[in-house]
């Protein structure tokens, strides 16, 4: 059984891109829309911490080492500039897929565990987490060709 | 001089009471200097109603007005502005010369001058830059043909993905959630529907000052038989609200509480539309959902609106045969803008009330003309309600232009306005051209704004009739004709298109925007792919003739109009084509909405965060001719008074005045009757912060301060409220914008900024007691300087002194 193994690792990715998207938000205060909604999507991932809580002490949790290499690769702090903008908006787009990906191996996992607890927070939480992946790809779509061919 | 009323003093006039069976009787009202020696068709703009009017004129000037007893909008009637605002044409300071600045001052040019100089900046730029670092911002109050012929020289001439204008500040939130609901932009209902309906709701509207004509329409059915019942939701006891049969006053930001709570009153008195919601509609399950922990006693901790009172509007909602609903800024410029707009229309789909006669949504436009730059694509929209995101859509415009289809900018939303402002505030935008608008007093956190209008690297072109607070920053100023001055089309919430007229001469060289436009294509020999001209018109008539072209088959189709037919004796509602040759009183009579995707204007974005629904994920759910129910859970607004702001502030305008008072300001009635800012504030904090009436009053937020005599009463304590768009051109003495001190923020899906709430604190300000505290000096004095302008060569003339209260305000309505 290594439902642990992914508890371990969604639970990392969440409080990683709780952290990285306070920061992004803290940095680019420039960007009104980027700092609100930050701060708001960091609320939604601090939920899915609070629903996880219950089933990392059902399933225990093993922690990963791998997520930390991950963090490093993808987010050294924040930029600044229109590209640091992008590339910060970029970084958050991978995280937040990272966290989409061990909610979906979860839910499948939860299927075949008929836990249905565990199914309804993947789903619930996958879905929040979609709507993040979607914010970040909005903005960068936006701030892409100014960033990349103006400025 | 001939005045058939005193509108100053009467704002409404006589009633003409008539009941739901009979139609709204005339009244013509007329107010004349002089007696005319002819009479020309025009139609107010002086606000997003668009009374038709006759324009009096004897020796070359305007002398008058008199309402236009056969339009369909007025019946003749016409409101303070309308009978008064046309003075400004005849000002003193009317701009008649092109001016640039040269040595750090504004000086006297010609027109050759002038726009070789914008061509020759505008060339250089998209040379070195690409036309990414060009960006447009325009207004509310051009025509039909000046926006259409601006948006085809931005989005097929230069190219640039950067137009939008301050529609965005007044009615974006409008066009979002039309088209979030119903597929696309376009009211469902009419102005005739608040002549026959039981029920008149308005959502953040003040009605009585905003569109004084249109509640000359509603209180002449509230004076007749069976008068219609009255919902208004506003956090002010506004002139509005006194009529009200339920006013609800909701802490600012929480209308999407309160509307989810009369939307669960609707669903549990069981007065829903089955039949409509499940031919009609999609998403009405989610919606139920959301709206179920929105009881009476939930919303009143959210909004601070008492239970029995949102009961008593849940049952007149539940219970009413008809409803018109109409929302403005009080939504649109408050946190959760389109969703809360959204959940308005989400009320007339539960209860199936859209497109039948007494059943209309009305989401109101602030300015007479924002509609067009909606329909035409000067603001961040794609001309003829077509969506950015369909290829199909642009291959369209490419075709109709004859411009390769990558020539258009599609690739990601056009730029929104706020948006704008950034890009040249970090230097990516280095020229922008503003037309008849005064983003130095109407943006957020003014004193930004003035630090970007004066940045070195960013050159800023000014069309206009007066020197603005903005055109006092510009390199290079245009003089521009204005209403009266030129010919052309507009067309008002009801969808009616009015034409208004030329009918004198504008002053010295200014020119209509229209020919400044033309004459810049010209010069930058804009061509398309076969090299022939792009803009191939050289009037009004012709542009309109294009725009026709353009609206073929679109829902907003104009190809049946003429001028001629416009002349003829009123507006006439769009679509107007071979199936509807008269026009069209009311979309969406069969519960056919164009949300298919094929057609929807829009794929969709999420309420919260703005993202855009993809293309795909549309398709996957197609809903095919159904209106969209989309709910939204409350959220607190981003900023709330602590203990350093303890105050929440609001702002709105007044029934004197108009955007930022550059032609109302210089109406002489209209000035005196409202000289002034003030910051209306309740007994108990005017007890609480030792302030009496007319004392003056520093309010400061974390962007900025103002001073401000104070008005006490008819608001609820803990709130301040301040008419906005007082700027300094006539009294540089102090700063007084409600602006210097409005959030830099904005709603996720319309852009809308937030001008409704702030945290501020207030204390009583005598120049004469003390020194200012330290820092509150240098801020004032650094607001002042900003008001001055870069150089302060112009304003020679700004007092030293606080100025004393000119008069007293008549009304604050
Ligand atoms: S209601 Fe509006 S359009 Fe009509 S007269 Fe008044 S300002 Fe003009």
């Amino acid at each position: 059984m290594h439902v642990g193994n992914y508890l371990g690792l969604v639970h990392g990715s969440e409080e990683r891109l709780v952290d990285v998207l306070r920061k992004v938000a803290r940095h680019h205060r420039d960007e009104p829309d980027v700092e609100q909604t930050c701060l708001l999507l960091a609320a939604w991932s601090e939920k899915h911490l609070k629903f996880l809580r219950p089933l990392v002490e059902k399933y225990g949790e093993e922690k990963n080492p791998e997520p930390d290499d991950l963090e490093v690769a993808l987010f050294h702090g924040p930029r600044t500039g229109s590209l640091g903008l992008l590339r910060d908006l970029h970084d958050l787009w991978l995280m937040s897929n990272e966290v989409q990906l061990c909610w979906t191996v979860l839910e499948q996992a939860a299927q075949a565990l008929r836990d249905d607890d565990l199914e309804r927070v993947c789903k619930e939480c996958g879905k929040e987490t979609k709507r993040q992946t979607a914010f970040f790809l909005t903005r960068i779509k936006q701030a892409a060709p100014q960033a990349l061919v103006v400025a | 001089m001939t005045q058939t009323r005193d509108s100053i003093n009467d704002i409404w006039g006589a009633r003409t009471p008539h009941g739901a069976d009979a139609s709204w009787p005339e009244r013509v009202d007329e107010h004349i200097t002089d007696t005319p020696d002819r009479w020309v068709r025009g139609t107010c703009v002086l606000c997003s109603n668009g009374c038709g009017l006759d324009i009096g004129v004897k020796d070359g000037r305007i002398v008058g007005v008199r309402g236009l007893a056969t339009d369909v909008t007025n019946k003749g009637r016409l409101g303070p502005k309308g009978l008064h605002g046309w003075v400004a044409n005849n000002a003193e300071d009317r701009l008649t010369r092109p001016l640039i600045r040269r040595d750090g001052r504004l000086q006297e040019a010609t027109w050759d001058e002038a726009m070789e100089l914008v061509v020759r900046r505008s060339k250089e730029i998209v040379e070195q830059h690409t036309s990414g670092a060009v960006g447009f911002y325009t207004s509310g109050q051009l025509f039909l043909e000046e926006y259409y012929t601006l948006a085809v020289i931005g989005k097929a001439g230069l190219g640039t993905p950067h137009m939008d204008g301050n529609t965005r500040l007044c009615t974006a939130t409008a066009a979002a959630a039309l088209k979030e609901s119903f597929g696309s932009d376009g009211q469902p209902g009419a102005y005739e529907d608040l002549d026959v309906t039981d029920t008149i709701m308005h959502v953040g509207h003040n009605v009585a000052s905003q569109q004084t004509v249109l509640w000359m329409r509603i209180l002449d059915r509230l004076a007749g038989p069976n008068p219609p019942k009255l919902i208004v939701i506003d956090p002010r006891r506004t002139f509005t609200a006194e009529k009200a049969t339920v006013h609800l006053a909701p802490r600012v930001g929480t209308n999407v509480a309160l509307l989810n709570g009369l939307i669960r009153l609707v669903i549990e008195a069981g007065a829903v539309d089955r039949d409509f919601l499940d031919a009609h509609t999609v998403g009405y399950d989610a919606l139920k959902k959301t709206v179920e922990t929105y009881t009476p006693e939930r919303v009143e901790e959210l909004t601070g609106v008492p239970a029995r009172d949102v009961r008593a509007a849940g049952e007149i909602l539940a219970t009413t045969r008809t409803l018109v609903s109409t929302v403005l800024q009080g939504v649109y410029q408050s946190m959760q803008a389109t969703a809360a707009a959204v959940q308005v229309n989400n009320l007339h789909l539960v209860r199936g009330l859209i497109g039948k006669p007494g059943s209309g949504i009305l989401q109101m436009n602030g300015q007479p003309t924002s509609q067009n730059t909606r329909e035409t694509g000067a603001d961040g929209d794609l001309p003829g309600f077509r969506n950015w995101g369909n290829p199909d859509h642009i291959r369209q415009l490419a075709k109709l232009w004859n411009v390769p289809v990558n020539k258009i900018p599609h690739w990601s939303p056009p730029t929104h306005a706020m948006q704008i402002w950034r890009y040249c505030e970090t230097g990516s935008i280095k020229f922008l051209w503003i037309q008849a608008t005064n983003p130095a007093v109407s943006l957020p956190e003014l004193g930004r704004i003035r630090r970007i209008l004066q940045k070195e690297d960013l050159f800023v072109v000014v069309q206009d009739a007066f020197m603005t607070e903005t055109a006092r920053l510009a390199d290079v100023v245009l003089p521009a004709a204005i209403w009266g001055e030129k010919t052309g089309t507009f067309t008002n919430v009801s969808r009616t298109v009015h034409i208004s007229c030329k009918a004198v001469e504008p002053p010295g060289e200014a020119r209509s925007d229209l020919d400044i436009f033309l004459d810049y294509a010209r010069r930058m020999d804009f061509r398309d792919q076969d090299g022939s001209p792009l803009i191939r018109w050289d009037d009004a008539r012709g542009a309109f003739e294009a725009w026709k072209e353009c609206t073929r088959g679109r829902p907003c189709d104009y190809t049946g109009l003429t001028y001629e037919k416009l002349l003829a004796g009123s507006g006439i509602p769009w679509p107007v084509n071979e199936r509807h040759p008269d026009g069209t009183l009311r979309l969406y009579t069969d519960g056919v909405f164009p949300t298919g995707a094929d057609e929807a204007e829009t794929y969709g974005q999420d309420f919260d965060t703005g993202a855009s629904v993809t293309a795909e994920e549309y398709r996957a759910n197609d809903p095919k001719g159904r209106a969209l129910i989309k709910p939204a859970e409350h959220q607190e607004p981003h900023e709330v008074p602590d203990d350093a702001y303890p105050l929440w502030f609001t702002t709105g305008r007044q029934v004197y005045h108009f955007h930022t008072r550059t032609k109302t300001g210089r109406a002489r009635a209209l000035a005196e009757a409202a000289p002034d800012a003030f910051v209306q504030l309740s007994q108990e904090d005017a007890q609480r912060y030792g302030i009496e009436q007319d004392d003056w009053v520093l309010v400061e937020s974390r962007r900025g301060a103002i001073i401000e005599r104070a008005r006490i009463g008819n608001i609820e304590p803990g709130l301040v409220f301040v008419p906005w768009h007082y700027g300094s051109w006539d009294d540089p003495s102090r700063p007084r914008a409600a602006n210097e001190l409005t959030l830099t923020e904005w709603d996720p899906v319309s852009k809308q900024p937030h001008y409704k709430y702030a945290a501020v604190r207030i204390s009583r300000y005598d120049a004469k007691d003390a020194l200012p505290p330290m820092g509150l000096m240098s801020r004032t004095i650094d607001a002042a300087r900003g008001l001055i302008g870069r150089h302060g060569d112009e304003a020679a003339s700004a007092k030293s002194e606080f100025a004393r209260p000119k008069t007293t305000q008549r009304v604050d309505g």
